[in-house]
């Protein structure tokens, strides 16, 4: 009797609908269906190894993907974030081989590099208040011109190697770069950074003041900020944060294979915000998860690995990869329809 | 009731746009799984990049017998003409010697790899690598090698394969051919050469101009164009030459950019001739109206097609080839007096 008067704010949802509210949730579900099916068609697919194999490329994809997640929840992209881990990659590498610093000091410029380059982006789309879209492919396309015209000027070819013999080496390396043994297959430490980096930006979107922030300017930027939510500094900060999250990853990167190319990096930025979007990201800001971001990068890896794991002919990889992604969206799409309609 | 208002505090105040529900759901949990994630990583043995194991003694040959299982894995992106030729080659051989080839490629050195890693978690019997970017190979290669998978090494990274456990290399040396194909200027009486380079990061590129810079002698110039966009390659080329008319002669590194190369010149009124690195139709019938002095051929047939039989062989009887020396398939200078013959084989995709 008394639970019908009850207003419904405080009934507790039923668990599927709970759970069919969050945006990682199709995401998950595709996540589950990819590792299935690709279990079934290969032998090695599920195994120690392969799974380091695939859980390693999905890392270097799931650290920007959770960052520009949170950029896209603030309703901005990033297209310069692929080239700028090949920026970083290159400001560590030639400081600590060309001029033979340390290479934790170099790290460290390269990094205060990022977060300017980032700020950069932030301040202009702020400034201007033209599409961030606009903007940073215009950073994009000029950090593309500098890493090929640096690289050339300071080692007069277009990669930059070197890397193994440098001072700090073996230290930064063990960080960014080694690999955790674990029932004796070798784990990329990466694996960690990626794990550690979601959580990190989970906890900031769902836990903090700044995460509410983060949901408002992307909802709607004229409403949040006439209710105080500084929205220039929430938006500076998550362009930064994808600068972070490049310097991370370039550092990994350069750590790991000791030797960068100056067009390394060209292209990645639309698999992170289709990685994004998989994890129930929308393109117009506002809703999306850090989480579904990592696990989107993982049903990226997965299917990548797993294709190859399946011995299809390369001609048609693109192609496989494609449907894949498709069909991972379209579900979550749907997820996504049956969460607005249990949320109203 | 005091638990309550604790999480109340906890939960950010604000604005909570365009999410419902979320969040609330097992910290406790999360937080049993991080404490599980750190204790694995304190229990398991981590290991740094320097610490990795090297070997240096030849590695043992798989005991399993049955259908060999060679991956080919190259930097070469979809869809090129050049790579289309190896990736021919060793499918040939898969079939003309009963072993299961696989062919996988990407440009980027670090997907590369992990596509390297892919194939010896998948425990095949012998891998086949072309090393554009050997630094950024080495530790899966080394993995590789480690894992008791034989290896070798194809179409770049020469000086590099003998020191990473590879059994041999099959390639061309690229100063050598850039070199042959400066001669060849040179021999012509050629002033002013062009060398245009279609892929920006492509080290190998480099080295054949720079060979061709040595074998000519004379004044050298470079060129950077794109290679997926053709009408951009042939605006620049045609701009080089109409801006310096004392260039003569025009180098490119791809039959592709030559063809591009030669209406560039047509349009520009420009004297310079072309020669070119590898061979397709387009070269085939520039070469025989004239147009394209000559092509230096590296074979890459061979690429593919090699590896495969010398696994095999390593294999089956325990052979290794070349003795620590590469395995060289070109340069093979195709001109008018040879395009002939070699052009019907150009046409079946195999040269």
């Amino acid at each position: 009797m008394t639970t019908t008067t009850l207003d419904e704010r405080f009934v507790k949802p039923r668990l599927r609908d709970r759970l069919v509210v969050r945006p990682e949730i199709g995401a998950l579900l595709g996540a589950v269906v990819v590792f299935l099916f690709f279990t079934i068609v290969t032998d090695k697919f599920f195994s120690a190894s392969g799974a380091a194999t695939w859980l390693d490329d999905a890392a270097t994809l799931g650290i920007m993907a959770v960052a520009v997640s949170l950029l896209m929840v603030g309703g901005e992209f990033d297209l310069s974030a692929g080239v700028m881990t090949a920026s970083t990659s290159l400001v560590t590498a030639i400081l600590s081989t060309a001029a033979g610093w340390n290479v934790w000091l170099a790290l460290l410029v390269s990094l205060v590099f990022a977060l300017a380059v980032g700020a950069f982006n932030g301040w202009l789309v702020m400034k201007t208040g033209l599409p961030s879209f606009i903007v940073t492919l215009g950073t994009f396309l000029a950090l593309q011109g500098l890493n090929l015209g640096v690289t050339r000027l300071v080692t007069g070819t277009v990669q930059v190697s070197g890397m193994r013999s440098t001072d700090g080496y073996a230290s930064a390396g063990f960080v960014f770069a080694s690999t955790v043994n674990i029932g004796g297959t070798p784990f990329q430490i990466s694996i960690v950074w990626w794990i550690g980096v979601a959580a990190v930006a989970s906890w900031l979107l769902v836990r903090t003041r700044f995460g509410n922030w983060i949901f408002a300017v992307g909802g709607s930027a004229p409403s949040s900020r006439a209710v105080g939510v500084p929205v220039v500094r929430t938006k500076i900060l998550l362009f930064m944060g994808t600068a972070l999250a490049a310097w991370l990853v370039g550092s990994i990167n350069i750590l790991r294979f000791a030797t960068v190319q100056a067009n390394q990096g060209i292209g990645l930025e639309f698999q992170y915000i289709i990685a994004a979007v998989i994890g129930g990201c929308l393109l117009t800001g506002g809703f999306g998860s850090a989480v579904g971001a990592a696990i989107g990068a993982l049903i990226f890896g997965m299917a990548r690995q797993g294709i190859v794991f399946a011995g299809w002919d390369s001609d048609w990889f693109m192609l496989f990869l494609g449907i894949m992604l498709l069909a991972a969206v379209l579900v979550n799409n749907a997820f996504r329809r049956r969460a607005e309609r249990v949320r109203r | 009731m005091s638990h309550r208002l604790k999480r109340g505090k906890l939960r950010p105040r604000g604005i909570r746009a365009g999410r419902a529900g979320i969040g609330r759901v097992s910290t406790g949990r999360v937080r049993a799984g991080l404490v599980a994630v750190a204790g694995l990583l304190l229990l398991s043995a981590c290991t740094g990049p320097a610490a990795e194991v090297k070997t240096t003694a030849p590695p043992s040959a798989p005991v399993d017998k049955g259908p060999l299982k060679v991956a080919v894995i190259t930097h070469g992106t979809a869809g090129d003409a050049f790579w289309n030729v190896v990736k021919n080659g060793a499918e040939q051989a898969g079939k003309d010697l009963g072993v299961q080839v696989e062919y996988n490629s990407d440009g980027d050195p670090g997907a590369q790899a992990k596509l390297i890693d892919n194939a010896v978690a998948q425990g095949i019997g012998g891998l086949v690598v072309s090393m554009a970017n050997p630094e950024a190979l080495q530790p899966s290669i080394e993995a590789a090698v480690h894992a008791g998978i034989p290896v070798i090494t194809i179409n770049s990274g020469e000086d590099k394969s003998a020191a990473f456990g590879a059994l041999t290399h099959v390639g061309q040396n690229e100063s050598i051919a850039g070199e042959e194909a400066g001669k060849k200027f040179k021999d012509l009486g050629k002033k002013k050469l062009l060398c245009v380079i279609h892929e920006a990061g492509n080290v190998g590129q480099a080295q054949r101009c720079d060979g061709a810079k040595t074998g000519f002698g004379g004044a050298v110039q470079t060129l950077q164009v794109d290679i997926t966009n053709p009408t951009d390659a042939e605006s620049r080329i045609r701009g080089a030459v109409q801006t310096d008319s004392s260039i003569d002669a025009v180098l490119t590194l791809n039959s592709q950019v030559a063809a591009r190369a030669v209406s560039a010149i047509k349009t520009a009124g420009s004297k310079a001739q072309v020669g070119t690195f590898d061979l397709n139709s387009d070269v085939v019938s520039a070469i025989k109206a004239g147009d394209v002095l000559f092509a230096v051929d590296q074979q890459q047939y061979e690429q593919g097609y090699l590896p495969v039989m010398f696994l095999k062989l390593y294999r089956d009887n325990a052979n290794v080839v070349g003795g620590g020396k590469p395995v060289l398939t070109g340069p093979d200078l195709v001109d008018k007096s040879t395009v002939d013959k070699v052009g019907q084989y150009v046409q079946r995709g195999t040269r």
